[in-house]
């Protein structure tokens, strides 16, 4: 299927009806996930700060999701020369940034009335700034070449560089938290999760993939058309 | 082996010779020690718990230092261009001017660590840790560095570029690096860190050449 997708014609076709139509199955998920979420009652201990849970967890589920998606496409690129690979790379990364923004800006929110400060060097939440400072990095080097298609190469190999990096970075902080005996208050997995919170996290989980789907191929569309409007510029140039 | 040795020399005069040689590197660290206390406050019990801590952060900092000229001048002189086409692949060229850049760039400032973390308070046992950590952890640094070097030829802002790539990838080195140290001096097991730092710097010692060279043939193509 992805092999026949690298086929600018045949995507543009396909995305044409895939982009609005994960768009509504992420609205539709979304919905009743977050119906669910507040139908949920109060968590005993966390009170109404639990709610942030679904916004969050999905969130970080996500930014490990979408450099997996960067890193495949970039690999894409790189062996088979498809334009549109590299395009998928380059429109999955803002979105990836974003995601991971979101996990870290919601964590901090809700580590303030929960463990009492915005932020914990804790192994997990340092090893999610990294791979937003990857992020960066990757969206940085784009923004400096401006010669598209090596651009496009050198972001594929900065970006498996990082893949090949991000779990000797996540291995790393772990061994130096446990070094540095730290936040032993934060445990995040406690207890197993009530069904009244699995079901609308794991709706809410869907809900972003679908919605990061619909994103994406929104954002490989626009690319396509970016070039093409620049080739028919040129072309009219002469 | 003829074309390498060669290579070698050439790098090695050009990096000890060219704009004040490893001078440029020494005084960055210099002034970086130096704005520390001034930042933070210069009481010695203070100073001491975050001397081998900083003494390493400035060392990952003035090592980015240098790594901007790595490929660059070559690059714009079209030397990168005559070394694509000579007998040595362009991994070997890579190797060669990273393992220069750390003999020229991370041994003096290996050397000059220590110096650094006892003016700043730290135990004087530490210095030979502190040393041999510097000199495998600028291994590390200069071959991760290297692949942010060549990947940022022909951008524009070259050297901020290259810092935003490359300081991610220093974050393993200096956990372990600064690790070791700290689990010396609080006399705790410190040969796990000083190993897992050799990992990572031999690691990227072997596949960092086949990054870089990816990145200079993306450049020159």
């Amino acid at each position: 299927m992805i092999a026949a997708l690298t086929n600018p014609a045949r995507f543009m076709a396909f995305s044409r009806w895939a982009a609005p139509s994960l768009g509504v199955i992420a609205a539709i998920l979304g919905a009743v996930g977050l119906w669910l979420d507040f139908a949920a009652p109060p968590d005993y201990q966390q009170g109404y700060t639990v709610h942030i849970m679904f916004i969050h967890v999905p969130a970080s589920w996500m930014s490990l999701f979408v450099y997996a998606c960067l890193a495949g496409a970039s690999l894409m690129g790189l062996i088979f020369r498809t334009a549109l690979a590299d395009a998928a790379a380059r429109a999955a990364a803002p979105l990836g940034a974003g995601f991971t923004f979101l996990a870290l800006a919601t964590g901090s929110l809700w580590g303030r009335p929960m463990w009492g400060t915005w932020w914990v060097w804790d192994a997990r939440l340092t090893s999610v700034l990294v791979l937003f400072l990857f992020y960066l990095g990757y969206m940085a080097l784009q923004a400096a070449i401006d010669d598209e298609t090596r651009a496009a190469r050198a972001c594929a190999i900065l970006a498996l560089v990082g893949a090949i990096n991000l779990p000797i970075v996540h291995f790393s902080v772990t061994w130096w938290n446990t070094l540095h005996q730290g936040s032993s208050v934060f445990r995040r997995d406690g207890p197993t999760m009530p069904a009244t919170y699995l079901a609308p996290l794991l709706l809410l989980g869907l809900c972003y993939m679908a919605a990061f789907g619909s994103l994406w191929l929104v954002r490989i569309r626009a690319e396509v058309w970016r070039r093409r409007a620049g080739a028919l510029a040129m072309r009219a140039a002469g | 082996m003829n074309a390498i040795a060669v290579l070698m020399r050439r790098e090695l005069a050009l990096n000890w010779g060219r704009g004040g040689g490893p001078l440029l590197a020494l005084a960055f660290y210099l002034t970086m020690a130096t704005l520390l206390p001034l930042a933070s406050g210069s009481e010695p019990a203070r100073l001491a718990v975050v001397a081998p801590g900083v003494a390493w952060l400035a060392l990952a900092l003035a090592s980015l230092l240098s790594l901007e000229r790595l490929f660059e001048r070559d690059y714009e002189d079209g030397a990168l261009d005559l070394l694509a086409l000579g007998p040595a692949p362009l991994e070997a060229v890579a190797f060669v001017k990273c393992a220069a850049q750390w003999i020229t760039t991370g041994a003096p400032l290996a050397l000059l660590a220590p110096i650094i973390a006892i003016s700043l308070g730290a135990e004087v046992q530490l210095a030979p840790l502190i040393v041999v950590t510097a000199l495998i952890g600028g291994l590390g640094f200069a071959f991760c560095g290297g692949i942010g070097a060549a990947l940022s030829l022909g951008s524009r802002r070259g050297g901020l570029l290259i810092a935003v790539i490359v300081l991610p990838l220093f974050v393993p080195p200096v956990i372990f690096g600064a690790g070791a140290i700290e689990a010396f001096a609080g006399g705790l097991d410190w040969k796990t860190g000083l190993m897992l730092l050799g990992a990572y710097s031999l690691a990227a010692v072997g596949l960092g050449p086949f990054a870089m060279a990816a990145a200079c043939r993306n450049a020159l193509s």
